[in-house]
C-alpha cells in the first residue's frame, strides 16, 4: 500500500488511487491463429490488475485500450512517476470503475510496444527482432488473445468489458464473438467502422512513418536508429484529430511564444510548440511498427461487412446490456457514429442506453473526468454490481 | 408511489408488451412495467438528470430530442408508444402523434388540460396565465409551447382519423372524480388518451 512507503516523493499518492502497481506477464504456448492467416506460435501478454477477484469470480472488469494505450491504466509504477495510468480518472477506489467492488484487468494488446509480444519482441524463428515481420493483428485477434488471458486468470465471465475509441471496438467484438463471457458492455467514443476521413488520417500517419529515411522498411532497429521524424508527424496529425477546434482555440488561440512575428519557419505559435512537444514525447516512447499495426487494426474493423453492411445482424449474437457514450465535440468518432451503433442495437432488440456528453475536449474527452460523464459511468457500474450481487470488499 | 397518470397507464399496458416511452423522465414507469409486467423496451429522454436516474436503475434509455422525430425506429415495431407530459413541449405535437402511431400499434398520451376550471379562473377571471400543479412554470420560462385541452386533442384525433380507444382524467394526485369523468374538459387537470389508427 502507498502509505507504507517512505514519503520521499513531493506529492503523496492520492487516497482514491489504486496505489503502486507492478505489471505482470502471462505467457501462452498455445498457437494463436490470426485473421491474416498467420499463426503466432507463442506470445506474452503484459497486464495489470486492480482490486480483488471475489470468491464467485464474477466481479472482473476488462479494460480495452485505444491506439496508443497500454496496460498501465491506473495507479503508479513508482513513487517518482509524474503521472498515473491513462484512465486513472475513472479507475480506483470510489471512482466510476470502483476497485473496492471490481477486479479490474488491463492488458497491453498483441503487437503493442509496452511488454506484450509485438514488433519489438524477439522472434524465436529468425533470432532477430520481429520488426515489420510481426503479423498484422486485428480487433478479433486481440479479443481472442484476451479470452486466453481471462482463462489464465480464472475469469469465466466479465462483469463488464469497457473501452474507449479502439477499445470500444474490442468491446463490441467481445459481445458478438463471446456473448456468454461478458455480462455488460461499455462502448465509449467509438464507431462501428472507420469513415473514409478516419482512414485518410491514418494513411497520412503511416506515410509519415514509412517515408522517413530512418524507417528502413521497418528494420530501423537493426540500423540502430528510430524513424523519429515520421512518428512525430504521425502523432502530430493524430493529435489534431483528438482535440476539438474549440479546445485548441481555448488552449492556444493564436498566442505567440514571443511577442513578435519572426517571418520564419521556427516555432512561433503556441499550438506549434505544443504539437511538436507531443510528437517528440511520443516518438521517444512508441514503436513505429506498432503504430502502423494499430492504425491498420482500426481501419480493418467493420463487423457489419460480412453481413452485407447490416450492423443489426452483426450484433445479433450479443446478449448483454450496452452503455454507449459519445462526446459532443468529438469529430474523430462523432456522436452520429455512436448513434448508428445504438440504432442498430435497438433494431436488433438489444438492451442499450446512450448518452451524448457535452464536453469541449473532442475525442480526448473519454480520458478526462467530467461530472456528467462520471455520474453516468459510475451509475451504470453500480447497477452492474447490484445486478450481479457484487459487494464492496472489506 | 407513481404519479397518478402513470398509475393509470400502468393498468393499460398489457403483460409482456414491447414499449417505447417518450420523455421517460427518471424511468419509474418503465422500471415498474419491466419488473411487474415483464415489459421490454426503451425510454427516450433529453434531461441529463432523468437519463442518469434511468441508467442507475437499469432502464434502457437513449438520449434523444423528440423534436427530431422517431426516424431511427422502425414502423410498427412497438406494441405501445407512451408519451407523458411532453406533448405540450414539442415543436409539432401533431407530427409526433403521427410518428407515435407509425412506430407503435397504439399510443398513450398525457398532457395538462388547459381548460381545467382552475386554469380558467386564472385566465378568465383573474386575467393571468395559469400556474398550477400541472402547469408549474411562469409564462416566460415555461417549456410548454403548445398547450391544449381535452376538446382540442379529440378534435385533432378526429381530423387525423384516429380512434380514441380510451380516455381518462387525472386531478391532483389521484384519478378523476365522477364530475371530471362527466365533464373532463372542465374538471380534468390531466388528460389521458389511448389512441390507435382506424383499421
Amino acid at each position: 500500500m502507498p502509505d507504507s512507503h517512505p514519503s520521499a516523493v513531493t506529492e503523496p499518492i492520492p487516497a482514491d488511487s489504486v496505489g503502486l502497481i507492478t505489471p505482470e506477464v502471462a505467457h501462452f504456448d498455445t498457437p494463436l491463429a490470426l485473421a491474416c492467416g498467420k499463426v503466432l506460435p507463442a506470445y506474452d501478454l503484459v497486464y495489470e490488475t486492480y482490486g480483488t477477484l471475489n470468491a464467485q469470480r464474477n466481479n472482473a472488469v476488462l479494460i480495452c485500450h485505444a491506439l496508443s494505450g497500454h496496460h498501465h491504466a491506473a495507479g503508479y509504477h513508482s513513487l517518482e512517476d509524474p503521472k498515473p495510468g491513462w484512465w486513472d480518472a475513472h479507475i480506483g477506489p470510489g471512482k466510476s470503475i470502483d476497485t473496492n467492488r471490481f477486479f479490474v484487468v488491463s492488458l497491453n494488446n498483441l503487437g503493442g510496444c509496452h511488454g506484450s509480444t509485438g514488433p519489438v519482441s524477439h522472434n524465436p524463428e529468425t533470432g532477430r527482432q520481429w520488426g515489420p515481420d510481426f503479423p498484422m493483428v486485428t480487433v478479433s485477434d486481440w479479443v481472442n488473445s484476451q479470452v486466453r488471458l481471462a482463462d489464465y486468470l480464472g475469469i469465466e465471465r466479465f462483469a463488464a468489458a469497457v473501452g474507449g475509441s479502439l477499445g470500444g471496438m474490442q468491446v463490441m467484438q467481445w459481445t458478438t464473438a463471446y456473448p456468454e463471457r461478458v455480462a455488460n458492455a461499455v462502448v465509449i467514443a467509438a464507431t462501428p467502422r472507420l469513415s473514409a476521413q478516419n482512414i485518410a488520417f491514418n494513411e497520412v500517419a503511416r506515410q509519415a512513418i514509412r517515408s522517413d529515411p530512418e524507417f528502413h522498411d521497418g528494420w530501423y532497429a537493426e540500423h540502430d536508429t528510430v524513424p523519429r521524424r515520421g512518428l512525430k508527424l504521425a502523432r502530430m496529425v493524430g493529435h489534431i484529430t483528438y482535440l476539438s477546434e474549440d479546445a485548441m482555440g481555448t488552449k492556444f488561440g493564436r498566442d505567440l511564444r514571443t511577442n513578435d512575428l519572426n517571418f520564419g519557419y521556427e516555432v512561433e505559435f503556441q499550438v506549434e510548440s505544443y504539437l511538436r512537444y507531443q510528437g517528440d514525447t511520443f516518438s521517444n516512447s512508441f514503436d513505429a511498427n506498432t503504430y502502423l499495426l494499430m492504425t491498420k487494426a482500426l481501419d480493418y474493423f467493420d463487423p457489419a461487412a460480412i453481413h452485407g453492411g447490416d450492423l443489426a445482424r452483426a450484433l445479433a449474437p450479443a446478449q448483454c446490456p450496452f452503455l454507449v457514450v459519445s462526446f459532443t465535440t468529438d469529430w474523430r468518432f462523432p456522436p452520429p457514429r455512436s448513434r448508428e451503433l445504438v440504432d442498430a442495437m435497438v433494431s436488433a432488440g438489444k438492451p442499450v442506453s446512450y448518452v451524448n456528453i457535452d464536453s469541449p475536449h473532442g475525442h480526448d474527452a473519454f480520458l478526462l473526468p467530467e461530472a456528467r460523464y462520471q455520474a453516468i459511468f459510475s451509475g451504470y457500474m453500480s447497477r452492474v454490481a447490484r445486478d450481479l450481487g457484487i459487494r464492496e470488499a472489506r | 408511489m407513481m404519479r397518478a397518470d402513470l398509475e393509470l397507464i400502468y393498468d393499460w399496458v398489457p403483460q409482456g408488451a414491447h414499449v417505447l416511452d417518450l420523455a421517460c423522465g427518471d424511468g419509474t414507469l418503465l422500471e415498474t412495467l419491466s419488473q411487474q409486467k415483464n415489459v421490454s423496451g426503451y425510454g427516450l429522454e433529453i434531461a441529463p438528470d432523468g437519463i442518469t436516474a434511468c441508467i442507475a436503475r437499469g432502464v434502457s434509455v437513449i438520449e434523444h430530442n423528440l423534436d427530431d422525430g422517431l426516424g431511427a425506429f422502425a414502423d410498427q415495431s412497438y406494441d405501445l408508444v407512451i408519451m407523458t407530459q411532453a406533448l405540450q413541449a414539442l415543436r409539432r405535437p401533431d407530427k409526433m402523434l403521427d410518428e407515435m402511431l407509425r412506430v407503435g400499434k397504439e399510443g398513450i398520451i398525457t398532457f395538462p388540460n388547459f381548460a381545467y376550471w382552475r386554469h380558467r379562473v386564472h385566465l378568465g377571471i383573474r386575467g393571468y396565465m395559469p400556474v398550477s400543479k400541472s402547469l408549474p412554470h411562469a409564462w416566460y420560462d415555461t417549456p410548454n409551447i403548445h398547450l391544449s385541452t381535452f376538446n382540442d386533442f379529440e378534435h385533432l384525433c378526429r381530423d387525423k382519423g384516429l380512434m380514441i380507444v380510451d380516455r381518462a382524467v387525472g386531478v391532483g394526485d389521484h384519478r378523476g372524480h365522477w364530475t371530471s369523468r362527466l365533464w373532463p374538459n372542465l374538471f380534468g387537470e390531466i388528460a389521458i388518451f389511448r389512441v390507435c389508427q382506424r383499421t
